[in-house]
């Protein structure tokens, strides 16, 4: 029968849920390192017991773990030399990028936020950092370079970091086309490779975001999040800082499909496994308050790619609740009813076994929650 | 053998006790043992002190004999007590966040 395994990144550790098909009866280990900050976990689509995490602290700095057992065991990644798996190192002088006040600030690496296994090859994974760049490996996470074409790109110096800081949360990988891959950049924008990396193009056109001088700029952009159908990667859906987007075009150009959303301020956005235009987003209020609206925690599915949504609501909180979902902390399974899976500020995690008409939690007591995975086993 | 007191998130991260003692070639500075450290478990590396630069981390401090020895360079030669192990050097995370 198959099984799900849910990958729980939170503020103070890590934790691995497993279930049945049902996804109605949950085992949960953890948490796992305990105390750390774990950004991002997630598993390697080609070997499921491959999983890659990303541990972080404000005294210690950044440590990269890797499971090769499910979750069962874990360690620092370690090759020819030990003690390499953390050393985010730019490549040649990393120059400025704009500060706050708009002011040159040097490229510092922060930690990372996201970790994305590749889809061929076990050994190689890319990791999107803070401040914002590319980086690969391909060894497992033992050692990494940067991919220096995207962070060298004309407008780099121009990059300013959002209220998060400068940080590369999304990555994309083609699956019909390796070399295509997108990232996003909060607040840069959208970026497209279409080399495997190794040089980029903005792909910001028809966003407006009203709190820059000029709306519609090149960069400058708060993407929050971007997700797309892995048979129709030509189509994208964005959670700007405002407004949901589509592209139709592989980033070359945006339109706004908010539509009847109560807010279009969010983080999240996912697509479900088996409908190409059915897309999930959890609107908050706003970009002052970072609750849901009204007290009530609701997810919003439109069937038709946007303009037209849905709220869902049965087994969720619908009276005084005022979480957040942020932005790498909803997934999907690929069951065939879809389970659709996302976690909160206030430490639930939440499950719907058949495609958001009905949620459960599989916690309701984790630490915030940072990140959300989820495995699909055979 | 020199005595270092690690903060409970590397003892977890390196799978050691509080204190751990450390073989350390040449005179005993803040650097040497670090180094003989970051040897005797990899895994630390970058956690302490820069990978490139070596500098401190900004939120740890490092205490010797009663002392406050953060600021102090780093190649300066440890307290006497610390170098014939009857002190441990501490590396002590700040007190902050929630």
């Amino acid at each position: 029968m198959s099984r799900v395994r849910v990958l729980v990144g939170t503020k103070k550790g890590a934790f691995v849920c497993e279930a049945d098909g049902k996804r109605k009866d949950w085992s949960i280990e953890g948490p796992l390192f305990g105390g750390w900050e774990i950004y991002h976990m997630k598993g390697s689509p080609i070997d499921p017991n491959r999983i890659f995490a990303s541990q972080s602290s404000g005294w210690f700095g950044q440590i990269i773990q890797r499971s090769d057992d499910g979750g069962k065991t874990w360690a620092p990644p370690s090759g020819a030399a030990e003690g390499e798996s953390n050393r985010f190192v730019y490549d040649g002088v990393p120059g400025t990028h704009r500060w706050y006040d708009g002011t040159p600030h040097p490229w510092e690496f922060k930690r990372v936020w996201h970790m994305e296994p590749s889809l061929a090859d076990p050994d190689s994974v890319l990791a999107g950092v803070e401040d914002a760049a590319l980086f690969e490996s391909k060894d497992a996470g033992a050692t990494w370079s940067e991919l220096s074409g995207l962070r060298q790109h004309t407008t780099g110096q121009d990059w300013q970091p959002g209220a998060g800081g400068m940080c590369l949360h999304t990555i994309l990988v083609d699956p019909t086309n390796p070399d295509r891959i997108w990232v996003a950049i909060s607040a840069a924008g959208c970026f497209r490779s279409d080399d495997g990396g190794h040089t980029w193009k903005t792909a910001n056109k028809g966003l407006i975001s009203e709190f820059m001088p000029s709306p519609d700029a090149e960069v400058g952009h708060c993407v929050h999040r971007i997700a797309f159908h892995p048979s129709r990667p030509s189509t994208l859906f964005m959670q700007k800082h405002w407004d949901i987007m589509r592209s139709d075009d592989s980033g070359d150009t945006w339109r706004e499909v908010s539509g009847n959303l109560p807010s279009d301020f969010g983080f999240p956005i996912d697509v479900h496994a088996h409908e190409q235009e059915t897309v999930y987003v959890v609107p908050i209020k706003s970009d002052s308050e970072h609750y849901v609206p009204e007290g009530k925690l609701r997810v919003y599915r439109s069937r038709v790619g946007g303009n037209e949504w849905e709220p869902l609501t049965h087994g969720l909180p619908q009276q005084d609740c005022y979480v957040n979902v942020l932005r790498d902390a909803m997934a999907v399974d690929t069951l065939e009813d879809c389970g659709v899976y996302f976690g909160t500020t206030g430490g639930q995690v939440y499950v719907s076994p058949d495609g958001g008409d009905h949620w459960s939690a599989i916690n309701e007591h984790f630490p915030t929650v940072l990140s959300v995975e989820v495995q699909t086993l055979g | 053998m020199v005595r270092v007191i690690l903060p409970y998130h590397l003892q977890t991260l390196a799978q050691v006790p509080k204190e751990v003692q450390l073989t350390v070639e040449g005179p005993i500075s803040i650097a040497s043992v670090l180094t003989a450290l970051e040897g005797a478990y990899p895994v630390l590396k970058g956690t302490i002190r820069d990978h490139e630069t070596l500098k401190r981390r900004s939120f740890l401090r490092f205490f010797a004999a009663g002392e406050d020895i953060s600021l102090e360079p780093t190649d300066q030669p440890l307290p006497v007590a610390v170098a014939l192990g009857r002190e441990p050097l501490m590396v002590v995370g700040a007190i902050a966040g929630g």
